[in-house]
């Protein structure tokens, strides 16, 4: 009989012939190897950090301020008093950061799809489900970091929050930035080309974004349009935003977060379909 | 399990929608063996690579890598297999070792023992004291060196190429046949090698001739040529595809 090549290699654990199972410490490694690469890009690809600030920062500099005189906003909760329009907006811009990040992800993964280094991620010897979870969570990783450098910035430009509420928002923002990255990861199945990804600046990002509590409270959309405030109301991206709105002033959104976490869990099993290999849609895109 | 075949598969057949890609395949290749899968464009290789990376979903037929069914134990069969494509799918920003490291990880390695096999891969092509050269600025033939010593990190069993000297100069090209070759014999390692250019083909290969979907041919370089009668694979490959070549 003959012996293999690797029958001798003590690695990894649990992955000796005959034991159907990962060990732990594989699942972490690994893990770990996707969110550090993924960290390691974006902190190296200076200019993906800084255009991924300047997009939100021109928007607070520029829009809000223009808007801070004509729009007046009631007290309505989580504010205990009248705010200027550009706190209003900063949650919303940490949610515009997140749904970028979450696209830039999506994109991403279509490029790597398309040049095939996402082939050396799928034959890999862990399933296709933790793979995508892991990819999702580095996406996330990103966008947290960007959304605390805007906060940062944000906070000498005297938009301050109480400092408790620095800390609530972490784990608001994982659950938002793992929710738009599962949208992302739902389309970046669907893409066939990297060509057709303008589309989803258009059909998705755009409409996402406007249609949304990220500009507009929801009050003020239903006084010009019942129909808007209905997209608006049920948009899960107006559901981050809320959830990140509430958690950096302390408070929690109960209804935002169930919604939220709803919404990615759909987005994130659609996604697993999309990307299985026996049921999704690979097959017609003839690669992975 | 049979420990003597690295690589099963039995009437294995696809389709995309009613296009029929694959028709019952069947072919075994034991350790140490270095086959090549020689077809024209569109004849299944490709489809074929997906099938046994389960890509794509195995639905009429089997695969065993080491005896393990590709989807039924897929991530032992996966565990077992080593890929180098025929893009590159290196990432070009990282390093050489950056990029090993993070394959290690995949596979569940743990630091100490991920640098003593990235230093024992590299160290056999001469790419060693490259570690930390970012793979952009490598050369054609020295970034497939790294894509070989990444796919062996994990001391697979069955290591499977598509056309990886596409685009590589000739002493590049030769190079990389050679060692693949010296691989089979000296790790036992059971080889699938696509390709469509015949001088990449040993005398003690395996041969499996593919065209439009169906294996025509498949035993040693003498048994092919003394089935179709010809004196050189080019006539036979010839004469097994009508004349279809790349």
């Amino acid at each position: 009989m003959t012996n293999l090549p690797g029958e001798d290699l003590p690695l990894p654990e649990g992955r000796r012939a005959g034991k159907p199972f990962v060990s732990m410490l594989h699942y972490w490694r690994a893990m770990w190897g996707i969110i550090w690469r993924e960290l390691w890009r974006f902190v190296t690809q200076r200019e993906r950090f800084i255009s991924a600030l300047v997009r939100p920062l021109v928007w607070l500099f520029v829009f809000a301020a223009g808007f801070r005189a004509a729009l007046g906003l009631a007290i309505t909760p989580p504010y205990e008093t009248y705010i200027l329009y550009d706190v209003y907006i900063t949650p919303g811009l940490i949610g515009m950061i997140q749904l970028f990040n979450g696209m830039q992800s999506s994109l991403s993964m279509v490029y790597d799809r398309e040049m095939g280094s996402m082939r050396i991620l799928m034959v890999c010897p862990l399933p296709r489900w933790f793979l995508l979870l892991s990819k999702l969570l580095a996406g996330t990783g990103v966008s947290v970091l960007q959304a605390y450098v805007f906060l940062a910035i944000a906070w000498f430009y005297d938009i301050q929050a109480p400092w408790q509420g620095y800390l609530w928002i972490l784990p608001a923002l994982l659950l938002s930035g793992l929710m738009l990255g599962a949208l992302g990861l739902l389309l970046s199945s669907f893409i066939k080309q990297l060509e057709n990804f303008a589309g989803v600046m258009n059909f998705v990002i755009f409409p996402m974004f406007f249609m949304s509590t990220a500009l507009y409270p929801l009050w003020k959309i239903k006084e010009s349009s019942a129909l808007l405030y209905h997209l608006a109301h049920y948009n899960p991206f107006s559901q981050a935003v809320e959830l990140i709105r509430f958690a950096l002033y302390g408070q929690f959104n109960s209804y935002a977060f169930t919604y939220t976490l709803l919404a990615f869990s759909v987005f994130m099993t659609a996604a697993i379909i999309g990307y299985n290999p026996s049921k999704g849609m690979m097959m017609r895109k003839g690669g992975a | 399990m049979n420990a003597s075949i690295a690589l099963s598969v039995e009437d294995l057949s696809f389709s995309y929608g009613g296009k029929t890609a694959l028709t019952q395949v069947n072919f075994k290749i034991k350790p140490g063996e270095c086959t090549v899968l020689l077809g024209p464009n569109g004849a299944g290789k490709s489809t074929l690579f997906s099938l046994i990376t389960r890509l794509y979903d195995t639905r009429d037929g089997r695969i065993e890598l080491c005896g393990f069914d590709i989807k039924r134990q897929t991530l032992l069969a996966l565990a077992k297999l080593g890929v180098v494509f025929q893009q590159t799918t290196l990432d070009m920003d990282l390093s050489v070792m950056q990029n090993l490291r993070y394959h290690t990880s995949l596979h569940g390695m743990g630091r100490k023992q991920a640098m003593q096999r990235i230093q024992q891969e590299l160290e056999r092509l001469a790419m060693y004291d490259r570690r930390f050269e970012k793979i952009r600025q490598l050369n054609g033939g020295h970034r497939r060196r790294v894509e070989i010593a990444r796919a062996l990190l994990h001391k697979p069993s069955v290591l499977l190429l598509d056309e990886p000297t596409v685009g590589l100069d000739v002493p590049s090209r030769l190079a990389i046949v050679d060692y693949v070759h010296q691989l089979a014999v000296e790790e036992k390692l059971a080889v699938l090698w696509a390709s469509h250019l015949i001088d990449e083909i040993y005398p003690d290969d395996h041969l499996i001739v593919l065209h439009k979907g169906r294996v025509k041919a498949n035993g040693t370089v003498d048994d092919v040529l003394k089935t179709t009668n010809s004196p050189t694979i080019k006539d036979a490959f010839y004469t097994l595809t009508q004349g279809e070549q790349e």
